[in-house]
């Protein structure tokens, strides 16, 4: 590297070494109307899934079966229980991230369906989650219900006997 | 909030809080305008370049001698901007400018605040306005504005 020489006036200040440079990206997200059904459940206290012609359930449904290609055509009131198909303990802090670490992220296939949901897992030390968990929803106060999956706080272990998962990730429609 | 059939809509924002290392010479360059000084450098054939870079552009052989240039200059050619966007430097009518501060051989691209087109001409003199809380960033050096 060439020997940088400064003009008296900058000889002894500080030297700048880095910058920041955010990237930001606003985006407007729609729904669409299925998820949109979803969401305005979730503002009811409800977890509403959607069952396709051929029998499978999926929640949040995106309004088709994505192995048929057809229309789902029957909204189902889905329990608020399901057992916990897959997880992950983030141990690493990150920007914007708002928890407190180590916590745990699941995969919850609620009773019914045939496609989990990915919540937290809390009121159960870290080392303690396992696939076939059973775990429960704790949802917010009525009155801070909103069309967001917000509305349930996390997952919780409901003292169930522990589910069979013949495969981890068990219900995911790849 | 909805749209006129009810399906739900949200902002979502995305945002990664990268920052990047300046090296020596953007560094002093950018320490330069946090303390209201311009820097250029010298190349292979004396000439000055703004902003300084590392390497001589005709050669690669690696540049040093950091020199103080300006505070004011002449535009070499602009291009004016009706309506600002979002995140353009001013938010009212401005010229963007090839400004070449004194003692500089190139200019730079700069926004220069003239209030009106009318008030812009090639050759025209400019000096710099300087931001009032300066932390070591391009942004340091708000705008120029003529120079009468």
């Amino acid at each position: 590297m060439a020997d940088i020489t400064l003009p008296a006036a900058l000889q002894g200040v500080e030297l700048v070494r880095s910058v920041r440079t955010p990237a930001r990206l606003e985006y407007t997200y729609t729904a669409g109307v299925a998820t949109t059904r979803f969401l305005n459940g979730l503002a009811e206290g409800k977890i509403l899934g959607e069952r396709a012609p051929g029998g499978k359930v999926y929640v949040p449904s995106r309004g088709a079966d994505p192995q048929l290609g057809v229309p789902t055509t029957e909204s189902v009131d889905l329990p608020h229980v399901g057992t916990l198909v897959s997880f992950c303990v983030v141990n690493v802090a990150f920007y914007g991230q708002g928890m407190e670490i180590p916590y745990t992220s699941g995969l919850i296939l609620l009773d019914g369906s045939d496609l989990p949901l990915m919540h937290l897992i809390q009121e159960c030390p870290v080392e303690d989650v396992h696939i076939g968990l059973r775990v429960e929803a704790v949802w917010v106060d009525e009155a801070d219900l909103g069309p967001t999956l917000e509305s349930i706080r996390y997952f919780r272990p409901n003292g169930e006997p522990d589910g069979v998962v013949t495969q981890p990730g068990a219900g995911v429609t790849w | 909030m909805t749209d006129d059939s009810g399906v739900l809509r949200a902002p979502l924002v995305i945002e990664y809080p990268f920052s990047r290392t300046t090296g020596p010479v953007i560094g002093a360059f950018l320490t330069g305008l946090r303390e209201q000084i311009l820097l250029g450098i010298k190349d292979g054939t004396g000439r000055v370049i703004v902003p300084p870079t590392e390497y001589d552009s005709g050669t690669g052989e690696e540049l040093g001698e950091l020199v103080q240039v300006g505070p004011s200059g002449v535009v070499d050619t602009w291009a004016w901007v009706r309506h600002p966007m979002p995140k353009h430097p001013l938010q009212v009518p401005f010229a963007w400018a090839l400004v070449r501060p004194d003692g500089a051989d190139v200019g730079f691209l700069q926004p220069v605040d003239a209030g009106s087109i009318d008030a812009m001409t090639t050759g025209m003199r400019v000096k710099p306005r300087w931001a009032a809380e300066r932390e070591g960033s391009i942004h340091d050096l708000e705008c120029w504005e003529p120079d009468r």
